[in-house]
């Protein structure tokens, strides 16, 4: 007997929309294209930065608009959202095992977000906001 | 013992065809199957075999979770058909072939593609120190087993492959099972057989095609957690570049 397999083709546009996982998926893929944007808003402050104060002065005031907040905020949501989400996960990337026990996913996502805190401090006085 | 009487239920199933002999589309047919409420979806398509049917092609062989033969899609998730039980089913039943492989002859999804996978990564014990007949067994204690175990229970079914997106999209990606089974074997104090694994797993067929969508690991009747696996493929992955690159920079 000869073999004639059939092949189902999968769309390369529409095949998020097959399943609410990947619905899901491709949600929180989206929100990191806000924490992209805002990097290269960064990036152009840093520009600015170099052409003088005056430059830089504007930038800030642009980034103090109505539309530049609401904006921020969301990256900000979206930045949090991505980083708990991706803690959380931590413990089945980096297992530690002691002896026949694994430690507790607390302990491993925990230490995560204790080096989050620790850096953000750090950051945040280096910036000079203490 | 006492006889008891099982609920009786008309299950309404909607079965893809494929006949290869006959050029064409796969099409859905439709049949209402007199069953027990406690029966599973398997226990349904082998009465359609037994006593409407007997043409419709399905693999299966255990019937308890073991042999990983009767994975298809059910209602459109990858399910094993000896686990989906009628009870959880209560509308009409919608039963394919596993998704992302071409199909043999109606649920018969062709494998070809997964074993070829599996033979390229090794899922052997390549021994690091390769000990003669007379030298007695490899020993391991519990916290070695348990370094790997997860990953040891795998049953081949596939239905990782049927959820996985990359998959789909780029069928070169070798994939969830493939990987966790090397990874299983990478992971075994009695093996020295990475280097070898990784010719084909750190590359972009291999563990970097992921994107950690996590289908594979909400699917997996094992609890493999095939997920888990490659991520930690990609971490030890990533070490080793490091290693590679920093260490012979700092060595000038
Ligand atoms: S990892 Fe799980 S879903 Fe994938 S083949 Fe193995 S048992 Fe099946
Ligand atoms: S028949 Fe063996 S796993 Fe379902």
């Amino acid at each position: 007997m000869s073999r004639n397999p059939y092949v189902r083709e999968v769309s390369p546009t529409t095949w998020f929309f097959r399943m609410p996982r990947y619905m899901r998926y491709m949600a929180r893929e989206v929100t990191s294209i806000f924490i992209g944007i805002f990097t290269v808003i960064m990036l152009v402050g840093l520009a600015r930065l170099s052409e003088g104060q005056v430059e830089y002065e504007n930038f800030l005031a642009a980034l103090r608009s109505p539309v530049s907040l609401v904006f921020l905020l969301l990256a900000l949501a979206f930045a949090l959202y991505n980083s708990f989400t991706w803690f959380n996960v931590a413990p089945k990337a980096m297992p530690i095992q002691v002896g026949e026990e694994l430690m507790p996913d607390m302990v491993v996502a925990g230490s995560h977000y204790v080096l989050w805190v620790i850096l953000s401090v750090f950051v945040l006085f280096w910036a000079g906001v203490f | 013992m006492m006889d008891v009487q099982l609920a009786e239920r008309q299950a309404e199933l909607e079965v893809l065809r494929y006949n290869p002999e006959i050029a064409g589309e796969p099409k859905f047919e439709r049949y209402s199957v007199p069953c027990k409420t406690e029966w599973c979806v398997l226990d349904a398509l082998n009465y359609l075999k037994d006593n409407v049917d007997p043409t419709l092609t399905y693999r299966w062989s255990c019937h308890m979770q073991v042999c990983g033969s009767c994975g298809m899609m059910i209602n459109g998730e990858p399910k094993l058909a000896c686990k989906a039980m009628l009870r959880d089913y209560p509308g009409v039943i919608r039963i394919e072939p596993l998704a992302h492989f071409p199909v043999e002859r109606d649920l018969v999804a062709v494998a070809d593609d997964f074993i070829a996978k599996l033979k390229r990564v090794k899922p052997y014990l390549i021994p690091s120190d390769k000990r003669s007949l007379e030298e007695g067994e490899y020993r391991q204690t519990p916290a070695q087993l348990k370094r790997y175990r997860q990953f040891a229970m795998c049953i081949n079914c596939m239905l990782c492959y049927a959820a996985c997106p990359e998959y789909g999209l780029h069928p070169k990606f070798i994939g969830p099972a493939a990987i966790s089974l090397a990874h299983r074997y990478n992971r075994d104090s009695r093996d020295g057989g990475r280097d070898e694994r990784q010719e084909e797993l750190a590359t972009n067929e291999g563990v970097w095609e992921c994107t950690f969508v996590g289908a594979c690991s909400e699917v997996c009747p094992k609890h493999v957690d095939p997920a888990a696996a490659l991520q930690q493929v990609k971490v030890a992955s990533t070490v080793d570049w490091y290693l590679e690159h920093f260490m012979s920079w700092v060595k000038k």
